[in-house]
């Protein structure tokens, strides 16, 4: 029997992101955009093994839009909450949190302040809802910006770093339509620690927090 | 002279800038037309508040004012670099440009549309469609419930921003219900009817996380008669 997928709790309170990111849009966020994705995931999951195992491929291959877009919800949002800490954690500070990762973005970039801007208009540039990653490229070893469309995973062969949710859920509640004071403010709250660890790390390492939820 | 949407393609829509070039002010009508040469922001033909209870005051000023706006104006702001491509013969950075226009663009026709097929509920808002409108939707989606039911079913299955609409097809004359991711415009061989916005910035203030909600309230202030009109001219 396949396992089903379970919303991760957060490492911190929904009010602890304040004010870069509100008690309300946390809550929400939390507890109904991310609980829909892991419902959808394993009901789209179930429909699909169920169908094949009655051999009709034609209705559970016609799942697979679902489980890439539920699943690759339940992959980003589980990795955002974890690159998220209260901006007053040691682990939102990069300097003394994520060495590795600053010594590594400062030679790509030419300075945190740069690789910022950077990803920052890559973020902006998304049109309509999507995610911002700073990925390590698998073969090269590189750090990479990239941005992904509404719930597309992380590509294959790449570890997510950090990433950023552009989905108006993610801001609007807090800041309308001023998503560039959102895209501002977020650096307040990045845990640079997870980073670090993301960065040092096997790619597997980094999905971690999806394993330990698998209940069969 | 200005060229009314939709049936101006992306590729018409910057010779139209330089056609309009202090041709004529904007008429009130043409809220897709370029005054002097630039887009403008339609005004709304309803108060912010008129919608209400179904979308709220502030949603749609925010809607209005802040999104559709900043889609105006970055359609200039596009417009404006292809000309200057243009000018300096540069194909490359004009082809660049192509994103930009379909999403600024396609922001710009699309809310214009949206705004026009929407009334308060107690003036055209909400009811059923009628005449040769009614007619049709009762040939091809059998009646009116069945239309609304796959309208629905259309928004629900949008994932991330899009629109749904209903839609003509021009060679086989049916209505169609379709869905554009973003603001990618509806084009081709369609022409567009009725929009309806799913981009959550169209409902999240007031009804957050529960756009199903949203979805089952917009019945009732479509503006069927506009929706009419726009059959009798497609």
């Amino acid at each position: 029997m396949a396992g089903t997928y379970t919303l991760p709790k957060l490492p911190y309170a929904y009010d602890a992101l304040e004010p870069s990111i509100s008690r309300e849009i946390m809550e929400l966020h939390h507890s109904k955009h991310h609980q829909a994705y892991v419902t959808n995931l394993n009901k789209a999951l179930e429909a699909s093994a169920a169908t094949l195992s009655e051999g009709k491929l034609h209705d559970s291959a016609a799942q697979l839009s679902a489980i890439r877009f539920n699943g690759g919800g339940h992959i980003n949002h589980s990795l955002f909450w974890e690159n998220l800490a209260p901006a007053s954690s040691p682990d939102a500070d990069i300097a003394a949190s994520a060495p590795g990762l600053l010594a590594a973005i400062d030679a790509t970039w030419g300075s945190l302040e740069q690789f910022q801007a950077a990803f920052g208009a890559a973020l902006l540039g998304i049109q309509g809802s999507g995610w911002g990653w700073l990925v390590r490229e698998a073969a090269t070893g590189q750090l990479r910006i990239v941005t992904l469309a509404n719930q597309e995973a992380v590509v294959v062969g790449d570890t997510p770093v950090l990433g950023v949710d552009m989905w108006e859920h993610a801001y609007y509640l807090l800041y309308k339509n001023d998503k560039a004071t959102y895209v501002k403010n977020i650096w307040q709250v990045v845990n640079w620690k997870t980073c670090e660890t993301r960065f040092a790390g096997q790619r597997d390492d980094a999905f971690k927090v999806l394993k330990t939820q698998v209940s069969i | 002279m200005p060229i009314r949407m939709p049936t101006t393609t992306a590729r018409t829509a910057g010779l139209a800038v330089r056609g309009a070039m202090g041709a004529r002010p904007a008429s009130a009508a043409g809220a897709l037309t370029f005054a002097r040469g630039k887009a403008t922001l339609p005004d709304l033909s309803y108060d912010y508040g008129a919608l209400e209870p179904h979308i709220s005051g502030k949603i749609m000023e925010i809607h209005h004012k802040g999104h559709h706006q900043t889609y105006v104006t970055n359609l200039n702001n596009t417009i404006e670099a292809l000309g200057e491509a243009k000018e300096k013969g540069d194909t490359f950075k004009a082809a660049a440009m192509a994103p930009a226009l379909n999403f600024n663009g396609g922001g710009h026709v699309n809310h214009s549309l949206f705004w026009e097929n929407l009334a308060p509920a107690n003036k055209d808002g909400g009811g059923e469609p009628e005449g040769a409108l009614k007619k049709a939707i009762e040939r091809d989606f059998g009646s009116f419930d069945t239309l609304k039911t796959q309208i629905n079913t259309a928004l629900a299955g949008i994932q991330g921003s899009g629109w749904a609409w209903l839609a003509k097809d021009k060679t086989a004359g049916t209505l169609q219900v379709i869905t554009r991711p973003n603001q990618d415009p509806v084009t081709g061989n369609y022409v567009p009817l009725m929009g309806i916005d799913a981009w959550e910035h169209a409902y999240y203030l007031q009804y957050q996380n529960k756009k199903a909600e949203y979805f089952k309230a917009i019945w009732n202030v479509i503006n069927w008669k506009k929706v009419g009109e726009r059959l009798d001219k497609a």
